[in-house]
């Protein structure tokens, strides 16, 4: 914990003695947010695996259907933001479990600061280590399936805010879930339904770019979405995490 | 045939005969297959309350009877 | 005022008034059910396009409207008892979750059947059946959290968290899949929903719509009486309750 204290205002903070509750929001996000970024660093090896997931898994389609690239490039776009669904969901599991089994989670919870900003915090910390690095791996996933070069830049405009909000709607079915064991593939099944939408906007928006039109509709839907469990998720997730824990 | 209910008169039988209405016209698997599974689904969800009701107040009935039987040992032995 | 409301959240009040009030909903339901069947399947006219497979709108049409407000009573039941923690609104939610799971699973199948003379095929994904899927998607992931808590409470909250999550989506998840398939629908086939409707059609489905309505309550109390017998067993009360029934049982076997 005291590593991810070392911004000058804390250790003010620290050194003047100022109680908890008078520290700044902002203190308690970046703290967070830095300290998550530095256990998954610690982890290397398992940072990689949602993304090495989303890649392989990928690379089992053309096996699957064969290597003709017409096909290939009409299944490109669907293909493509599934597998990052299904990559994303795969690591949402691990948001509070670690924190769960060794009792951070309940300082968290009993912490003065806000919990929907801790949560918020974690939440960006897990997009950043997930999320991103398959929105950055999405060309690579696009020239396997032959995807037509139109659609690289909507894929990864539209795949940044997707995985965002998979995180965001992943942490709720997380938060409800982290008591249980087990609770991976429950997790799963809560949190599909809200995934429709995101697939929905994200594949049209990749689609309709290919096909000559203007993906500016389908990605301000997504858009829309985003914002939405931008707004939605930090509370509800703490408001799940409260409930889960003590009941 | 015209059936009158009171006031209702309803439409006419729509069928011609009671097989052909068993029949519905050729979609008779799709018809009676839907109600039929209809039919099972609601009487289920009727009665599976019913049943778990009834075992629940025997149970208790049972816990009570043995709990009686074992005071009434009890004041015997005394 | 808060007295009256407290007590409405009492499992024995409830028990012992709706015991009161069960039969003649029955007797309403099942005399509903009855007229709104016969009058669908054997007086109402036949479609013109669509034959006499058309009878079966008169279940999959109320059993959808249904499913759909069930799920609403289900996430009200679970907002009372997370914002007032009164049980017995848990109770209800209990109950409601399984019972809106089943019509929901009705009306798919419903519609799967009247979709195979309609138009060819059991399945379709067109913009209504897809929406009734991710709705029975919402019920199943009620029903399977509520069952995966061991302690009670906790499943009440957690479930009712998930589904007010679940009520606020639903439009955005239902207005996405109509998008959805407004997109691919093919331009040449429009697969529309029920056709305009002749009044003499239209009549036998409110009297099922209403039936359906009351088949609704009925096993909705149905389940939450028995939810309460099972959480209030150690209560005198629900104990008097299975001895009164013992007392009858052996006074009626004396006689004999």
């Amino acid at each position: 914990m005291t590593e991810a204290l070392r911004t000058p205002a804390s250790q003010q903070a620290v050194q003047e003695r100022l109680p908890p509750e008078l520290l700044p929001p902002g203190e308690g996000f970046v703290g967070i947010l830095k300290r998550d970024l530095l256990l998954a660093f610690r982890h290397r090896g398992e940072l990689a695996n949602p993304l090495i997931f989303f890649i392989m898994v990928t690379a089992l389609i053309p096996i699957a259907v064969g290597p003709q690239k017409a096909l290939l490039s009409q299944l490109a776009p669907g293909m493509i933001w599934v597998m990052a669904l299904l990559g994303t969901l795969l690591s949402s599991d691990s948001l509070f479990q670690s924190d769960y089994a060794d009792g951070t989670l309940e300082q968290l919870i009993i912490s003065p600061q806000p919990l929907w900003l801790l949560v918020l915090a974690k939440i960006s910390a897990h997009w950043l280590v997930t999320g991103l690095p398959i929105t950055l791996a999405a060309p690579i996933l696009g020239l396997m399936l032959a995807l037509p070069e139109a659609g690289y830049g909507t894929l990864v405009l539209g795949l940044a805010m997707g995985t965002a909000t998979f995180s965001l709607f992943g942490a709720i079915g997380a938060a409800l879930t982290v008591a249980l064991r087990k609770g991976g593939v429950l997790l799963s099944l809560i949190v599909m339904p809200l995934y429709f939408p995101v697939l929905i906007f994200g594949s049209a928006a990749v689609q309709r770019v290919v096909d000559g039109g203007s993906a500016g509709a389908p990605l301000a839907l997504l858009g829309a979405v985003f914002a939405f469990a931008l707004l939605l998720s930090p509370f509800a997730t703490a408001a799940s995490l409260r409930a889960g824990i003590n009941g | 045939m015209n059936i009158q209910f009171g006031n209702f008169q309803f439409d006419s039988f729509q069928f011609e005969s009671l097989a052909e209405f068993f029949a519905m016209g050729g979609h008779a698997t799709y018809v009676w297959g839907a109600y039929g599974v209809a039919l099972v689904v609601m009487v289920w969800l009727v009665v599976r309350p019913l049943l778990r009701r009834a075992s629940i107040l025997n149970e208790l009935r049972q816990n009570l009877k043995k709990r009686q039987h074992s005071l009434y040992e009890e004041s015997r032995e005394q | 005022m808060w007295r009256w409301f407290h007590r409405l959240g009492s499992p024995r009040w409830f028990y012992q008034t709706s015991g009161r009030w069960l039969p003649w909903l029955a007797v309403l339901t099942l005399a509903l059910l009855v007229i709104g069947t016969l009058w669908g399947l054997a007086f109402a006219p036949e479609d013109a396009r669509q034959g006499n497979s058309f009878r079966i709108i008169y279940i999959h049409v109320p059993v959808s409207f249904l499913a759909l407000a069930g799920y609403y009573v289900m996430a009200v039941a679970g907002a009372v008892n997370l914002i007032w923690r009164i049980k017995l609104a848990d109770m209800v939610m209990t109950a409601a979750a399984p019972l809106g799971a089943a019509l929901t699973f009705l009306a798919l199948f419903t519609g799967a059947i009247w979709g195979k003379p309609t138009w060819g095929t059991y399945w379709v994904w067109d913009a209504r059946i897809t929406s009734m899927l991710v709705l029975l998607f919402l019920y199943l992931g009620v029903v399977v959290l509520r069952n995966s808590f061991s302690g009670r409470d906790t499943a009440g909250k957690a479930c009712a968290i998930l589904a007010l999550v679940g009520t606020v989506n639903i439009p955005i998840i239902y207005k996405s899949v109509d998008w959805w398939f407004t997109l691919h629908q093919p331009a040449t086939i429009k697969l529309s929903g029920a056709p305009s409707m002749h009044p003499d059609m239209f009549k036998p489905l409110l009297v099922m719509i209403l039936a359906y309505y009351c088949f609704y309550a009925l096993v909705l109390i149905l389940n939450t009486r028995t939810e309460i017998l099972q959480r209030e067993r150690r209560t005198g009360w629900v104990n008097d309750l299975a001895v009164n029934k013992l007392a009858v049982t052996e006074l009626v076997s004396k006689e004999q």
